[in-house]
């Protein structure tokens, strides 16, 4: 009752949310970085994925990186160490013993989280990042300077460097494949996952269906969707059978990860009025200053 | 003051401090070499976990706020016109512009594309807080090459002397500089406020641009006032940046130090230091960080050192008017005031940074701390030149000629 009453209240935040947001985006005429209702998204059941890693081929031959031959991924030795999405793979999965059930231990994959509030879009210097209308968070070669600024922003610490590049490193990370789904087809790792573990479709769609799976399946699933709120809500959500923490997802509240340094930044510049004040004020503090000294003298 | 004007230093430029100085600044200079040659990835210890290192948390962090002597004193000395002040603020406006300058070129250096510098010009983002900083800096540093070209005038106008198939240039450009200078005369007022009201705002945002990282931040340090007391406490260390500065030019160059000035300094740094302390404390009480210090560990051991040597001994020294009164007692507390800043920014950017997927730690390499002690050898030498060219430090004058035009190209 209590939670019912709290997502009602949630969903008219959201919505008078996007209706201001509707508002200003009007004004500003700004189509990129604003949220659509029809944006995508992709739910990760972990509780089906069998770490196949076939999603992790697939992406290097998406984007035209540097990858074996699929047969090597059937090597299950790797899921000894932990691994972290970087420039040479832009997904990952990693694998965690499974308290319930040592025979089927839990396969986690890792990408960018397409957040509905990037941190890394707030914070590029030059506007390299993009939230875009389907969802995706991508980024622009032709703008990046390389500062890394993405990267200490990011909450999941995902975008990656070329740090042995020397003459034009660029910033890595999941694009959502962008340029597929252009076309109209799926994101490469969703179209070859052999066991459906990764769903593509409309969040808000995807955000039920994940809700819909907990309700039928209670044994199955910790009453917990990761990314419907995390971090002011991500594109890609999760679904798991024990807590998410122990699966090294990072602990996170629901306020949107650049909202504080956004506010801050605007209040020191609210249409320029506080840098504007200071200035007066100097100006005032040293006219009056120097008519003083010019008094003084005088009398001497 | 009457008794003392600006004169170029007549010295020997190399001494064996100024020859060890030249080994540190082409030591980082080779590794510099090997970053744009192989990439930031081959020189430092940086990954994708710790994307920055000490060449955005020193060199430009601390960089910025070791500057910010250029910006205290010219509000001290200009905008509330204390005239007895105006020795000091020639020393203090080289620095902060051999300092911004430096800040620019590190900030370069750790740019992956680094040819891309420009970008922010053309290509905004109102919400970034790197943006808002990078603005102000390079427009802050344009400031104080303005604020140093009157001393450039005041040096040439009348003097210049170009070697012989340039000596046609010599009368057009003593013309320019006249017109800079008369120009300059009224309208200085106009920069010299732009500087403060720029170095407030980058100040203060630089210390927004951590605040991003959110939990990625140890709370001890993060806070949402992290813009305000990156402000207090860049205004608290800008005087005694200035007194060491001072003290070590005096000593280096055989004056006697200006004690009268420097005293009156230091007794204004106990003031803005209390003020940043209790800003500190008032933050850790209300978010009840304190908790943290009761555990023994990276992030509480330099968070009271900071606190400890860098705040609270020197603010107890700036209050004893002995302290005030000697000039090693000025030195030793100026100089915990700037290790305390920099220790907060080295925090601030590093220590407090733990990403949430980190292997191991991060230390710097030692291509990194050859870069950065290059850096500041190179600065400390570029200071050295120019107080030996333009009239800088001031030293007690013996002809007292004060009318401005009459020293002007009298020497000739």
């Amino acid at each position: 009752m209590v939670n019912q009453s709290r997502r009602d209240f949630l969903k008219t935040a959201a919505l008078v949310g996007t209706a201001v947001t509707g508002l200003s985006s009007k004004t500003k005429a700004a189509p990129k970085n604003i949220l659509s209702e029809d944006r995508m998204g992709v739910l990760v059941d972990t509780t089906v994925c069998i770490g196949c890693r076939k999603c992790e081929w697939s992406c290097k031959i998406a984007h035209d990186l540097e990858s074996p031959s699929i047969e090597v991924y059937d090597d299950r030795s790797v899921f000894k160490t932990m691994r972290r999405p970087d420039s040479k793979a832009l997904t990952v999965v990693n694998e965690y013993k499974n308290l319930d059930e040592e025979k089927f231990p839990i396969n986690v994959k890792v990408q960018c989280m397409h957040c509905d509030h990037p941190a890394c879009v707030s914070a590029c210097i030059v506007g390299a990042l993009s939230k875009q209308e389907n969802g995706s968070v991508i980024w622009d070669t032709d703008k990046c300077i390389g500062c890394r600024y993405c990267m200490v922003a990011c909450p999941f610490q995902v975008p990656a460097f070329e740090f042995e590049n020397a003459l034009k490193p660029d910033i890595k990370k999941c694009d959502f494949c962008f340029e597929r789904t252009k076309e109209g087809k799926l994101p490469a790792c969703t179209e070859i996952c052999p066991v459906e573990a990764i769903t593509y479709g409309r969040r808000e769609d995807l955000v039920k269906a994940a809700h819909q799976k907990i309700k039928n399946y209670p044994d199955r699933y910790i009453n917990r969707v990761f990314g419907e709120y995390e971090v002011g809500g991500t594109s890609w959500i999760y679904l798991a059978n024990t807590e998410f923490e122990k699966l090294n997802f990072p602990k996170l509240g629901k306020d949107p990860a650049p909202g504080v340094s956004e506010a801050i930044q605007h209040g020191i510049f609210a249409y320029f009025v506080p840098p504007v004040a200071l200035y007066a004020l100097l100006g005032g503090v040293m006219w009056i200053n120097k008519n003083k000294k010019k008094s003084e003298n005088e009398e001497i | 003051m009457e008794d003392s004007k600006p004169t170029p230093m007549k010295k020997k430029y190399f001494t064996p401090v100024v020859i060890g100085l030249v080994v540190l600044a082409l030591n980082g200079l080779m590794f510099l070499l090997a970053r744009f040659i192989f990439g930031i990835g081959a020189v430092t210890n940086l990954d994708n976990q710790h994307p920055w290192g000490i060449w955005i948390g020193l060199d430009v962090a601390a960089g910025v706020a070791l500057a910010a002597g250029g910006f205290t004193t010219a509000a001290l000395g200009h905008i509330m016109h204390k005239d007895q002040y105006h020795a000091i603020i020639r020393p203090a406006l080289l620095t902060a512009a051999l300092g911004y300058t430096f800040v620019a070129v590190s900030v370069m250096i750790d740019l992956g594309r680094y040819y891309y510098i420009w970008h922010p010009f053309i290509m905004w983002n109102g919400n970034s807080v790197l943006f808002e900083v990078g603005i102000c800096v390079i427009i802050y540093l344009a400031v104080l090459y303005i604020e140093f070209l009157p001393i450039v005038c005041e040096r040439f106008i009348g003097r210049i002397n170009l070697p012989e198939f340039l000596k046609s240039l010599n009368n057009p450009l003593d013309k320019l500089l006249r017109i800079l200078d008369k120009g300059l005369n009224k309208t200085m007022f106009i920069f010299i406020i732009a500087g403060v009201v720029l170095s407030c705002l980058h100040q203060s945002s630089l210390g927004t641009l951590m605040v991003i990282a959110g939990p990625k931040m140890h709370p001890l340090w993060q806070t949402p006032i992290l813009p305000l007391l990156f402000l207090l406490s860049a205004v608290s260390v800008g005087l005694p940046m200035v007194i060491m500065e001072s003290l070590i030019t005096s000593k280096s160059f055989g004056l006697k130090p200006e004690m009268h000035i420097l005293s009156n300094l230091g007794s204004m740094v106990a003031p803005l230091l209390g003020i940043y302390l209790a800003f500190k404390i008032g933050d850790m009480m209300i978010r009840q960080t304190f908790v943290y210090l009761t555990t023994f560990s990276a992030a509480s051991v330099m968070f009271t050192v900071e606190l400890l040597f860098g705040v609270i001994i020197p603010l107890r020294m700036f209050m004893s008017r002995q302290v005030n009164k000697s000039p090693l007692g000025l030195l030793i507390a100026s100089f915990l005031v700037i290790f305390g800043v920099f220790l907060n920014r080295l925090n601030n950017f590093l220590v407090a940074y733990t990403p949430p997927y980190e292997v191991h730690s991060y230390f710097p390499s030692i291509g990194e701390i050859s870069v950065t002690i290059g850096f500041v050898a190179f600065e400390i030498l570029l200071f050295r030149i120019a107080v030996m060219i333009f009239p800088i430090v001031s030293v007690p004058n013996t002809s007292a000629q004060r009318t401005k035009y009459s020293i002007r190209g009298g020497a000739q």
